[in-house]
């Protein structure tokens, strides 16, 4: 067993113990840290969130009990010193930092002193308008003071962005009431009476008054360790390394900020990273090294979205610039083209960062450059306009972030191991086993590469049925079979799973085949349905009752909180205006149910692949530019579809003026009034791949936008495939909207009496399920937790946060044993220094 | 096997077909699953391992190849409930009970 001291542990050094843990390398490697602050690496980069709510346990990167079930020993509040204790200084740069008022911002601890001393002060000051300095300014003004920003170089975040896009920066940052003054070199703090901060004083122009101020300027590694061991030392600073990160010493390597890697201090966590992962291939045993790092950023700072990446400053010969500059919004858009304008080589984007993906992945040659690439820099694209199928990503493009797998490396797996399913490809290759954000291009990178294999690729719904989900609604439909048993036993095999069985109780569901639960559809349904409620992560459920439009009478709300308190219930307000309550027992699901019914509420279909929410403004009723009845178009609409199982959930929204409050143009249909009637958009949607809807008709009168919304929604539930929604299913439809149109509008498939009298059954037959469960004393005996006692769930706890409940979790019961660490990397910065 | 010990749980009829049920015994969480055309009961543990709550008996059941499968409700791994082990996940096993129905009641074999 060899030993592996880690002195220093900040976001870096944690990068490298985790990386050697997932490796395995801890049965060859004992893992000491010895860190300075007395509590393990947590987010520095996000550290203002520390003022906005976020705990220590929130911003710790450490997962609970990490360290104990890994065997890492940590030594917190131990720094290395016993090398030399006499070189370990924390000193700045700034002269007069020693005064009362005067802080760097870096630590917990920082923050907790600039919060104790901000309580009797008003105005603070940062020096330093680079990342670090503009997070502290968010600090400060989270804090309630008057806040300016100081920063030598002529223009804010000067190493990311360009004057042009500093301009646009600095406009938005003074419009939230920070100022800003560059160009401007701070010489001296100015003490008052007692002896604390009182001014800042310039080389030029007029003092600053100041309560508090905050040194944010310039990265000076944490090189001291290193002198006193003998090391290697750049000439500006930071122990010098070679491509594996080793120093002049072969048993200590360096990473992060305190290291010269590749000529320079790399100041962000990104090749920070990389250099640990680098190392950690090394102790694995693999040969590894770091040639430099791509510094593309996009963040937000103070609330603005800023993107920098590859040459954002046109350094390459023959690099050419586009730039689009909107003084009226703020908004700042440079892009760097070479080999005369056919390649992306880089870009600058401030206050809109929406084509930075596309963007960086052209610049880091991931991504092929389309012609007239400058095209992308416009603000409004069409649907799927820079979408670009998987097949073009280059095969070094991470897929999935969280275990860093590239395209390569999945399609390598398809094809040497002869997968053919998701779940195969997620366990060779970890991808999408985080997240889950990158599942859907995993999915189609499969099907591309079996595609290209020449296995023959079926859109079936799983093993059970060789039906496509669309093949199989129509069997249903046409054949009128009712049973799940009787359609396996005559178009399947097997028993049915997870897959096939929700998906036909929904489409018989769609069908108007009465309650989802009586006999055998009881047994199809997924657990939301089958207790009509939503699962959440500790077992509990919750509940969401309809509030049709987001209108609600004062006594609702009034119940609607007393059942909350009665089952000490978690309430939130969801983003579909209604109001969540979570925690509930299954057992006490009925209870909860027959209060809120009896306030009048019903049903919300939250736990259904069903119709959620038709959102709205208050319109013109109360609004002064409003020009229609957003309100109650948005009631009756959600009042017709309420409970229509779909392939998957439905939201809407209805806006009373083009300024669009209800956010109408991100949902499954949405309509926006104007002054000869209403607008109809289809297929948006929000989560993790937003789109925008396309306008699909203008000024139409109530009576036929209905007449088009009935035949859009009911055309959608018989082609869609399973779990896709509108948005997806538009683009994959062949000839787009304009084909939907001619079905929809002029009747070109000779289907809409059909879809119209489908619409017209689901309307007629609706019924509260939650109504009906309740009348119904067989119906009600499912809601037990067990089948031979009526005790609760012992393992549902719950502990209090905010004058509410919530799950308990294994960080509750103060696993942070102590002490306990030692070196091989260094990694840190000195107090003050920019992120 | 001598000293495995029958506890009765509840009667057959209360199981729904196809489905699953929870039950307590000796403050241990046993998912039952009443299997049609058999009309057999499987009993695996409670506890989803990937996800820590006591959720197994809500899941939906089926099969994946020959093999009888419940997909735990919380991130849809499969889980064997002969073997009890996650098909997805083969490292990853759930403890199973010996399970019987006698005289319409159903009994499930724990060690004491």
């Amino acid at each position: 067993m060899r030993r592996l001291v880690v002195a220093g542990y900040g976001m870096v050094g944690h990068k490298l113990v985790e990386t050697l843990v997932e490796r395995g390398a801890t049965s060859d490697w004992e893992i000491v840290v010895f860190a300075e602050e007395p509590r393990p690496a947590y987010d520095r980069v996000n550290l203002s969130r520390y003022f906005t709510g976020a705990t220590e346990v929130d911003l710790s990167l450490a997962a609970p009990g990490f360290h104990a079930q890994t065997g890492v020993t940590v030594h917190l509040g131990d720094p290395i010193t016993e090398v030399d204790a006499a070189n370990h200084t924390v000193t700045g740069a700034s002269g007069g930092r020693d005064l009362p008022g005067c802080f760097v911002y870096r630590t917990i601890e920082d923050l907790v002193a600039i919060r104790a001393w901000a309580g009797s002060a008003r105005t603070g000051v940062v020096v330093g308008g680079g990342l670090l300095g503009l997070e502290a300014a968010n600090a400060l003004r989270s804090l309630g003071l008057a806040t300016h920003v100081v920063e030598c170089a002529p223009r804010l975040m000067p190493a990311q962005v360009d004057e042009g896009g500093a301009f646009a920066l600095r406009r938005r940052i003074e419009e939230l009431g920070v100022t800003v003054r560059t160009a401007s070199q701070a010489i001296e703090v100015v003490p008052n009476e007692h002896g604390a901060v009182a001014a800042l004083r310039f080389g030029e122009g007029p003092d600053l008054d100041a309560d508090l101020i905050v040194f944010s300027a310039g990265i000076r590694p944490r090189d001291e360790i290193g002198r006193v061991a003998g090391l290697e030392i750049g000439a500006r600073g930071g122990i010098v390394v070679d491509e594996g990160c080793r120093t002049s010493d072969p048993r200590v390597y360096a990473i992060g900020e305190c290291a010269l890697a590749a000529g320079r201090i790399w100041g962000l966590v990104g090749p920070g990273y990389d250099m640990a992962r680098v190392v950690a291939d090394q102790l694995a045993g693999e040969a590894s090294s770091f040639t430099g790092a791509d510094c593309s950023t996009k963040l937000k700072v103070l609330g603005v979205d800023v993107a920098s990446f590859g040459d954002a400053f046109a350094t390459t010969e023959g690099a050419e610039s586009v730039v689009v500059s909107d003084a009226v919004d703020n908004v700042y858009r440079r892009l760097v083209l070479g080999d005369g304008g056919r390649r992306v080589l880089g870009g600058i984007l401030v206050g809109d960062t929406g084509p930075y993906q596309v963007l960086a992945q052209m610049a880091r040659g991931d991504l092929p450059t389309p012609p007239r690439p400058q095209d992308l820099l416009s603000g409004r694209q069409e649907p799927g306009g820079v979408a670009v199928g998987v097949g073009e990503l280059a095969p070094t493009t991470r897929v999935c972030s969280c275990n860093n797998v590239s395209k390569a490396t999945i399609c390598d797996a398809v094809a040497s191991g002869g997968l053919t399913e998701l779940g195969q490809v997620k366990a060779a290759t970890r991808a999408g086993t985080g997240c889950g954000g990158c599942v859907p291009v995993v999915a189609d990178l499969l099907k591309v590469e079996l595609a290209k294999a020449g296995v023959a690729v079926t859109d079936h719904l799983c093993e059970h049925f060789p039906f496509s989900r669309q093949e199989l609604f129509d069997i249903v439909r046409i054949s009128g079979g009712r049973s799940f048993g009787e359609l396996l036993a005559t178009h399947g095999r097997g028993r049915g799973c997870d897959i096939c069985k929700p998906a036909v109780a929904s489409m018989l569901a769609s069908l108007g085949s009465g309650y989802i639960l009586d006999g055998e559809q009881s047994s199809l349904q997924d657990t939301n349905d089958h207790f009509l409620a939503n699962l959440q992560r500790n077992g509990t459920y919750s509940v969401v009752p309809r509030v049709p439009g987001g209108e609600i009478r004062p006594a609702q709300l009034v119940a609607i909180g007393e059942v909350a308190q009665e089952f000490d219930l978690y309430t939130k307000i969801t983003g579909a205006q209604r109001i969540d309550l979570f925690g509930a027992r299954v057992e006490h699901l009925p209870r909860i149910w027959e209060r809120l019914i009896e306030a009048g509420l019903e049903s919300g279909h939250a736990y259904g692949k069903a119709l959620r929410t038709v959102k709205s403004c208050v319109g013109q009723t109360w609004c002064r530019y409003g020009v229609q009845d957003s309100t109650s178009l948005a009631i009756q609409l959600e009042l017709r579809y309420r409970g229509l199982r779909a392939p998957h959930k439905i939201k809407a929204a209805v806006s009373g003026c083009v300024r669009e409050c209800a956010e109408a143009q991100g949902k499954d249909f949405g309509v926006i009034a104007t002054e000869r009637g209403w607008n109809l958009f289809v297929c948006g949607n929000g989560g993790a791949q937003p789109q925008h809807a396309v306008l699909f008709a203008e000024d139409l009168d109530t009576e036929t936008l209905i007449r088009y919304v009935d035949r859009f929604l009911m055309y959608y539930i018989r082609t869609a495939g399973r779990l896709e929604r509108t948005a997806p299913w538009l683009n994959k439809l062949e000839g787009g909207v304009d084909y939907l149109r001619s079905v929809i509008i002029d009747d070109a498939l000779g289907v809409c009496g059909d879809l119209e009298a489908d619409m017209e059954q689901h309307v007629a037959r609706y019924r509260c399920e939650w109504r009906e469960t309740l009348a119904d004393s067989d119906r009600l005996r499912r809601f037990r937790t067990f089948v031979n006692t009526d005790e609760p769930d012992p393992g549902v706890v719950f502990v209090r946060e905010r004058g509410q409940p919530r799950p308990r979790r294994s960080t509750d019961e103060g696993d942070q044993s102590g002490p306990e660490p030692v070196l091989v990397g260094i990694s840190g910065r000195r107090a003050g220094d920019t992120g | 096997m001598s000293d495995l010990h029958w506890v009765p749980v509840c009667a057959l009829d209360e199981l729904v077909p196809q489905r699953g049920a929870a039950a307590l015994i000796g403050g241990r969480q046993i998912a039952l699953f009443r299997l049609m055309p058999e009309d057999e009961v499987l009993a695996i543990a409670n506890e989803d391992p990937f996800s820590e709550a006591n959720v197994m008996a809500r899941g939906i059941v089926g099969s994946i190849g020959d093999a009888v499968v419940v997909a735990s409700p919380m991130y849809k791994q499969h889980f064997d409930l002969r073997a009890g082990r996650s098909i997805e996940d083969p490292d990853v096993v759930v403890e199973t009970f010996p399970t019987r129905v006698a005289r319409g009641l159903v009994e499930i074999g724990v060690r004491p």
